[in-house]
């Protein structure tokens, strides 16, 4: 089972060794995580995605909550939100695959966002299984480098 | 005033009359300026018994324990000191020198990032980067160490930050923390919920930890229970909730404990769980014992519900103010039953062994607890000694047990001792050690000495690490590897050494006698216990 922790914390430092910490010394898997600020300066959101099974989920929830630099936690399954991953993606092309990736990013709806003679920079902001998807279908033909933001959610909109 | 002034004056107005410790370079303005305060001093001999002291003070007293150390090595002798009392949930205000704020991060000499090395035992920790956060983080630090689910809080202040002027020092009367409020009060609906299980219940229990002592629930806890005869296990941090001959006593859970309370465990049909965190020592697979059986978890720490046993009717909050609550709502049970079916498995009694050799633990221990003062502290080290004086000490209204329960720290008898004598100096307090443990912090003596702080230790000699050697006995085809600790150091002549009277238990004859001469010897005393190091705790 998947769960998403959107977490508030302190913008203070050491914070997000605290929470990796506590991810590691609990055995509590981290799928993806992403920090930011907020609007507030003095408050930093984390994104954390994890698995495991329902008692694990709900004690990475109670452990988060007993940190003191914790100020609030909202959890959700994959289901209820909206989640979205930003990946940049390098490749190496030849005349004879080209075409074929150009196909390819199309159809995925990413975007090629830098190019020299033989290589490419693709550019998608997706949901995590369709980023996944990408690089499976690149990985065919020759991934270089890839970064990846982890993944962001917010829960979907009241009715 | 500078960082140091204020760091007493804090110490000052939180009441403290006591600060365990080992100096060096980057806390010496600190204790420099502790010098002027009426605070007690205390030099040890190692840090780690810094926090032991710290932990045996605390517990006795029930207020916030204080140790302060230097950076560096100092700090990181601490960690164990530490990591300790967070097992057992003990209150402790740990404060370190650290190196100057400009040097952090660059190797420095005697730098170690002891906040990073403490975070996953500590409840919290500060490192103070400017001198005018001194009030407010000692005043949090107080207050968080001693509220909620109890534990260790650690302060790490730079030289610098020691050395430089406060403006203006006000010591904040309250608390704001917006992300730490502890529930104290129970849930009625959950409450509620409880007491129609236990009105239900053919076979309920009660089963008893720490969280007793450190919620001050006592009082309480025994109101509850004799309102009803409920009867009453409990956890080895639990020992003395109720006296051990206490009728519904029917004692400790758990691999090590006795047969009358696994039996109560395993037969319950509503077992409420207090302030106990159901470790792996007292309850081996949680969810096949507590098949067919409704469990109330009542506890401060929401993380230790459902954490190591589950499902359960959860009550966050204070054990006294639940218990309390439990106690003045009327109901009717009838446990009468129950009682006389598990009386049964109380008379089951450990083998004592007769020998002109050496000395029966199971019944030195017994003999020992009941020469004891009613009010006395017995404080049990890690091991076989450990294990002997669980099961077979005999703890009377208004006497206590401590040990290192959550993370067996060997060598934690003698200085925790030495923290309760001088918490309230009224009470007898004996530390039981086996000889591996007395050689982890005999060094404590001269600690003992030079403060006049009179305790009496017991060592039960086998001259093996014994409960590892038991294990080599039963898993490793007694193959004794690294256990065998020899004769040495002759404990008479360690005595003479510091001044301490010295006494030989040798056999069982006349034992009794020799015991009451040891408790009453007028100076501190060390008694020699010979056991056969065959002796085992199966």
């Amino acid at each position: 089972m998947k769960k998403i922790y959107t977490v508030l914390v302190e913008n203070r430092s050491g914070v997000l060794s605290k929470v990796a910490g506590l991810f590691a010394r609990r055995g509590f898997n981290i799928d993806s995580l992403a920090v930011g600020e907020t609007d507030d300066p003095g408050v930093s959101v984390m994104t954390i995605v994890s698995s495991g099974d329902e008692r694990t989920l709900e004690q990475i929830e109670k452990q988060l909550n007993k940190k003191l630099d914790v100020i609030k936690i909202k959890t959700y399954h994959e289901e209820e939100s909206i989640s979205r991953e930003l990946m940049l993606l390098k490749v190496k092309y030849t005349k004879s695959n080209r075409k074929d990736i150009m196909e390819t990013v199309d159809a995925m709806k990413a975007d090629i966002v830098d190019m020299s003679k033989n290589q490419m920079l693709i550019q998608i902001c997706d949901r995590p299984d369709r980023t996944a998807m990408l690089i499976k279908l690149l990985n065919e033909i020759s991934i270089t480098e890839i970064a990846r933001t982890g993944t962001l959610a917010l829960p979907k909109c009241d009715n | 005033m500078n960082g140091a002034d204020a760091m007493a004056k804090c110490l000052e107005l939180e009441n403290v009359k006591v600060v365990y410790g080992y100096p060096g370079v980057a806390i010496a303005n600190f204790f420099d300026r502790l010098g002027n305060t009426g605070i007690r001093q205390v030099l040890v001999r190692t840090e780690q018994n810094a926090g032991h002291m710290a932990s045996g003070y605390a517990r006795t007293l029930g207020e916030v324990g204080v140790c302060a150390v230097t950076s560096g090595p100092g700090a990181t002798n601490l960690l164990t000191g530490i990591a300790t009392a967070y097992a057992d949930s003990i209150p402790l205000v740990c404060i370190s020198g650290q190196v100057e704020s400009d040097l952090i991060g660059s190797d420095g000499f005697q730098e170690a990032d002891v906040t990073g090395a403490a975070e996953s035992f500590v409840k919290y920790s500060y490192l103070v980067k400017d001198v005018n956060d001194i009030p407010r983080v000692f005043k949090e630090a107080f207050y968080i160490a001693n509220t909620g689910r109890r534990g260790p809080v650690l302060i790490d202040v730079p030289i610098d930050v020691q050395k430089a002027e406060i403006k203006n020092f006000q010591y904040p009367e309250e608390v704001s923390l917006r992300t730490y409020k502890p529930t104290v009060k129970g849930h009625v609906q959950q409450i509620k919920k409880a007491v129609s299980e236990l009105k239900k219940a053919k076979r309920p229990l009660i089963c008893a930890g720490g969280g007793i002592f450190l919620a001050g629930a006592k009082d309480e806890l025994i109101s509850f229970v004799t309102k009803h005869d409920i009867p009453l296990v409990h956890t080895m941090m639990g020992i003395g909730v109720l006296p051990t001959d206490h009728e519904l006593n029917y004692g400790m859970v758990g691999n090590n404990g006795t047969v009358s309370a696994n039996k109560a465990m395993q037969e319950s049909d509503v077992i409420i769980m207090i302030g106990a965190r159901v470790a792996d020592r007292a309850v081996a697979n949680p969810d096949t014992v507590l098949d067919n059986k409704v469990l109330v978890h009542i506890d401060v720490d929401p993380a230790e519900i459902g954490k190591n046993v589950g499902p359960a009717i959860p009550i966050v909050g204070d054990a006294k103010s639940i218990l309390q609550d439990l106690v003045d709502t009327d109901f009717e049970i009838d446990t009468g039953k129950w009682r006389e079916y598990l009386k049964q498995y109380r008379s089951i009694r450990e083998r004592v062994r007769v020998s002109d050799k050496y000395v029966d633990p199971v019944a030195f221990v017994a003999l020992l607890s009941m020469a004891m003062d009613d009010r006395s502290i017995y404080v049990a080290d890690v091991g076989q000694n450990q294990i002997w004086s669980c099961r077979n000490a005999n703890i009377r209204t208004g006497g206590r047990f401590y040990t290192s329960g959550g993370m067996g720290t060997m060598g934690y008898a003698i200085p925790a001792a030495i923290g309760a004598k001088m918490a309230d100096e009224k009470r007898q307090v004996v530390a039981v050690c086996g000889d591996g443990g007395f050689q982890m912090s005999m060094m404590e003596f001269a600690t003992m000495k030079e403060e006049g702080v009179d305790i009496k230790v017991v060592v039960l000699k086998n001259n093996y690490l014994g409960l590892v050697r038991e294990y080599q006995h039963y898993s490793l085809n007694d193959r004794y590897e690294m256990v065998k600790l020899g004769t040495y150091p002759r404990l008479s002549d360690l005595a003479r050494a510091y001044d301490i009277d010295y006494y030989l238990a040798d056999g069982m004859e006349g034992l009794e006698e020799k015991i009451k001469d040891f408790l009453s010897a007028k100076n501190q005393a060390i008694m020699e216990v010979t056991v056969d190091a065959n002796d085992t705790v199966k």
